[in-house]
């Protein structure tokens, strides 16, 4: 039960406070977004929503209520919630910047410089206006080189403008006046610099990222799943320097693509990621694709490693994250991003189905129904990727010991059976008897 | 290199395939190499044949020769009596020539009236201006925008199937009044079709008991039980260069890294130099001179390929392909054994006179609705153009162009109409009854998939996998069998339905479907 610190003690609906990780009658949810989220928590058999004031188990709260409140709300043990209330170490451009910059530096301390060079996958940001000096430093040392700035809290590609010239900064700097959104009160807005990728890796002459999801289960000790479907999103528009002020080439998230004149919705833009693996195999060979995957599981731990000293580690708390990647010509994957609330509202058919899968074994692994060990490596269409420690691909479960031929437990871009896997994970468990 | 054989048809065969290859690039090349060869310290004067011959064994330019050759063999149809007409290698049966004859009229007849309506030339030499914007624009060409309304697609695959249902044998009355036995479906021609115990054994590599891609590479079977070697193989054959060995390979299909490759070798497609000024020279007639049916193309691609969901990124390249495939008049050679004949045009004002006519388009080959799908697939493969034109060019000419011209070829679109119809009869009679019964014949579904080569049904991935097979068997015959196997796969829902509608709502979405395993039960786990 959760509540307000100033309600009774003992919940309203009479319900015994059972053990934390009993199989409960009934599990009491509240749900923020009116997306596919809500589709799949009403749709889990047991789960019932509950009004504005109720109590719940389950919260898919979004992050102005977690600013607000998650202080002073009392949780029971096995009360569950979706966001950690300092996520935006990870999340917030200049944040994660401070964060990734201090931990490249203490693995350089421990364990020399070419290790260090495994947190190089992000492009080089500076924080505005309190790092000017240091940018504006890097920008004369590489004449020439496109720059892009982001407002450090907005997403969906909001205020996001490229330049080459530092007169473009000056005079920005000067007016105080936003590229656009007048209406938004923030005064003093932070912005970060970061150097564009001037040479990404295109399919059809077109620029894509990918996103990827990783849901984190606790930061102390760290415990993160990756999941096997993902997808890449291409611009609409063919890929050229040339034209830097036109936002819909370089700006590959979906919000930006809408309103781009020549979108076409029924297009959807969006290649699964399965397929963009095969593509990729198919042109380079299957070697090259797993160096290059292998590299992204790398980007995916360096960068919860850098904040795991950071973050509150509440045990009430899970995260859902999007990641946001590039590849550049040379296949070396860069981190652009990382969304604590990845959207759930699908642009298409066949993306809905992958949100659904997504969250439904989200929620599977958050098992408020108490069905699960603790030692499983795979839900679903998840597995398990860093478990205070790699987890090896090779047979048996967590507590296995690592041995000489280690491959990682991942499987980004695979076939996603996750149907079949569910079924044989959940049916011995249902006959046990749970103490 | 005659040798005197008793079997004429076999000396006929080698006299044919030597004529054709004395005119091609790999025959000067072989010379070369041979006279190159004469500086040799290993070459003697008195052994000089043996000699050279060893050399070319050993430096690999036999294995080129033989993969030409073979190339040859899987292309032309083996030689008729000597004393038969050209047109028999076209297409033996004269009703068939007749009716190809009358459907290409109506086609060029369509094509002429849009002209006409539109007030558009078929051809037309581009202002300078325009011919540097286009090749300014060259790799975006997807991004113009041309008022296409007026357009509409010469025909559409739906056209083409009322023309095959009407189709008969003059020569054939079987006397029968019509019932439960007779053939109930659409297509009402006596050609000989494969039952499924001779389709076990043509197709035996799709077995139960031999390892496949698409099936014993899914992530339940450990590695080492098949896929591990079966890439191993795979690498080899690439390595021996062996474009007979790769057919037999691809029976059992490509692995994904190594599938372009193979291709390339089965297709004998090598990208030499010449191949690439041949594309060049395309590109500039392109950029030189406007075709009507570029329109048609570009009004194709934008229907079709732009709007699915992962051919679009290719559209591009799919220009860059279908816009010189057009103008490409070496396509012209595959009408000798095509029973199309490609339209002919005259030059304005000169109707009927022949010094002034031309085949229109340079390539013979209109584009109808849906063309462009064939392209698509190649573009997961194949990134430089001219080696993905090629490709395409080459899949064309062996195996796309009998998709859509009447004939009786096994691999003829006739031929897979009657084996997806019989098969269905055959093994699911109740299903073909009901579906007949409420006006839902099966073909009016099926007609679609297998004319487009199942492009655009399928998932690329199960798509891929299927034209393997069709590489591997050099037959198109897959197709009508993999239709009967969706049709059993869905049959229960089918036996519910009572609209045409509802049929062609159960079999809308084939993405979800897996190629291999639905061929292997149908074939080989069900009983006859």
């Amino acid at each position: 039960m959760a509540k307000n610190k100033n309600a009774g003690h003992k919940g309203s609906y009479g319900y015994q406070k059972l053990k934390e990780r009993e199989p409960r009658a009934c599990i009491r949810f509240k749900c923020a977004l009116t997306n596919t989220i809500l589709d799949i928590l009403r749709r889990r058999p047991g789960w019932v929503e509950v009004k504005e004031e109720g109590e719940w188990d389950f919260y898919w709260c979004d992050v102005s209520w977690l600013r607000e409140n998650f202080d002073h709300t009392y949780m029971d043990e096995h009360v569950r919630i979706c966001h950690f209330r300092n996520h935006y170490e990870l999340t917030r451009k200049n944040c994660i910047v401070k964060n990734l910059k201090r931990f490249r530096k203490q693995i350089e301390r421990e364990a020399g410089k070419l290790e260090a060079t495994k947190c190089d996958f992000f492009p080089k940001t500076f924080e505005m206006p309190s790092e000017y000096h240091l940018f504006v430093e890097e920008f004369r040392k590489n004449p020439g080189i496109t720059w892009i700035m982001k407002p450090v809290a907005r997403s969906q590609g909001r205020g996001i403008f490229l330049f080459r010239k530092l007169k473009d900064v000056i005079d920005w700097r000067k007016d105080g006046i936003r590229s656009d959104d007048q209406k938004d009160e923030t005064q003093v807005e932070n912005y970060v610099a970061q150097c564009y990728i001037e040479n990404p890796y295109l399919i059809g002459g077109r620029k894509f990222d990918l996103r990827v999801y990783v849901l984190v289960m606790s930061y102390i000790p760290l415990k993160a799943w990756l999941y096997r479907d993902g997808f890449a999103r291409f611009s609409n528009t063919r890929f050229t320097l040339s034209s830097i002020d036109d936002h819909y080439v370089h700006l590959t998230n979906v919000a930006v693509q809408k309103t781009a004149p020549d979108y076409d919705p029924e297009k959807g833009c969006k290649w699964m990621i399965q397929r963009f693996r095969q593509y990729m195999t198919a042109k380079h060979g299957a070697e090259v694709v797993e160096t290059l995957f292998a590299e992204m599981d790398n980007i995916f731990i360096k960068s919860l490693q850098s904040v795991q000293k950071v973050i509150i580690s509440d045990k009430h708390c899970f995260e859902l994250y999007g990641y946001d990647i590039l590849i550049d010509q040379d296949l070396k994957p860069w981190l652009l991003e990382v969304n604590a609330s990845p959207s759930l509202t699908a642009s298409s058919q066949e993306d809905y189905e992958l949100k659904c899968r997504l969250l439904k074994d989200t929620l599977h692994i958050v098992d408020m129904e108490g069905r699960l060990t603790g030692k499983e490596k795979r839900i679903g269409g998840f597995d398990l990727m860093w478990n205070d420690g790699p987890v090896s691909r090779a047979e048996g479960n967590v507590d296995t010991p690592v041995n000489e031929s280690f491959m990682a437990n991942t499987h980004l871009g695979y076939n996603n059976d996750r149907k079949k896997q569910l079924k044989q994970l959940f049916k011995p468990l249902h006959t046990q008897q749970k103490v | 290199m005659m040798m005197l054989e008793q079997d004429t048809g076999l000396s006929l065969a080698i006299a044919q395939i030597v004529q054709r290859l004395k005119g091609s690039s790999l025959h000067s090349q072989l010379e070369r190499q041979a006279r190159g060869s004469l500086h040799k310290p290993e070459i003697k004067l008195d052994s000089l044949k043996e000699d050279i011959k060893e050399f070319l064994k050993t430096s690999g330019w036999e294995k080129r020769l033989q993969n030409a050759v073979y190339s040859e063999l899987n292309v032309f149809p083996s030689p008729c009596h000597p004393a038969a007409p050209p047109e028999h290698m076209k297409e033996p049966l004269v009703y068939m020539r007749k009716a190809q004859g009358s459907w290409e009229k109506r086609i060029l007849k369509s094509l002429n009236s849009m002209c006409t309506e539109l007030s558009i030339p078929l051809a037309r030499k581009r202002p300078i201006g325009e011919q540097k914007e286009l090749l300014n624009k060259w790799n975006e060409m997807g991004t113009d925008e041309p008022d296409l309304s007026l357009f509409r697609p010469v025909y559409a695959p739906k056209d083409f199937l009322e023309v095959l249902m009407n189709l008969r044998n003059p020569n054939y009355e079987n006397g029968d009044q019509p019932s439960f036995r007779n053939h109930l479906g659409l297509i009402q021609v006596p050609l000989k079709v494969k039952d499924i115990p001779e389709l076990r054994d043509y197709f035996s590599e799709l077995g139960l008991n031999t390892g496949q891609l698409g099936i014993d590479d899914s992530t339940q079977v450990p590695p080492e039980l098949f896929e591990n070697e079966h890439v191993r193989v795979g690498q080899t054959v690439l390595t021996e260069q062996d474009s007979a060995a790769a057919q037999q390979y691809v029976r059992q299909g490509c692995p994904t890294a190594l599938r372009a490759e193979l291709w390339a070798l089965i297709l004998n497609i090598s990208n030499q130099p010449e191949d690439i000024l041949y594309y060049e020279q395309l590109k500039s007639n392109v950029i030189q001179h406007d075709l009507l049916v570029d329109s048609l193309i570009y009004k194709d691609v934008k229907l079709t390929a732009s709007n699915d969901d992962y051919y679009f990124v290719f559209e591009d390249y799919l220009y860059q392909v279908l816009l010189c495939f057009s103008r490409d008049t070496s396509v012209l050679e595959h009408f000798s054994y095509s029973s199309a004949t490609p339209p002919k045009s005259y030059i304005r004002g000169k109707l009927g006179l022949e010094e002034y006519a031309v085949f229109y388009p340079p390539n013979g080959v209109i584009p109808f609705h849906g063309f462009s799908m064939y392209v698509a697939p190649l573009c997961f493969l194949y990134h430089e153009p001219s080696k993905l034109y090629q490709i395409f060019r080459e899949m064309y000419v062996r195996f796309f162009f009998r998709l859509h011209s009447i004939s009786s070829h096994p691999s003829g679109i006739v031929s897979l109409c009657l084996l997806f119809e019989t098969l269905l009869q055959t093994h699911l009679p109740q299903l073909f009854y009901h579906l007949r019964e409420i006006g839902a014949q099966p073909l009016r579904i099926s007609f679609k998939w297998m004319v487009r080569a199942f492009s655009g049904y399928l998932a690329t991935d199960q798509l891929l996998l299927l034209w393997d097979r069709i590489l591997g068997y050099n037959s198109l015959e897959i197709l009508a069998v993999l239709a009967a196997a969706v049709f059993a796969f869905r049959a229960v829902n089918l036996m519910e339905v009572t609209s045409l509608a509802a049929a062609e709502a159960v079999l809308a979405d084939l993405s979800t479907l897996k190629v291999m395993p639905l061929l292997q039960i149908f074939l080989f786990a069900t009983v006859t």
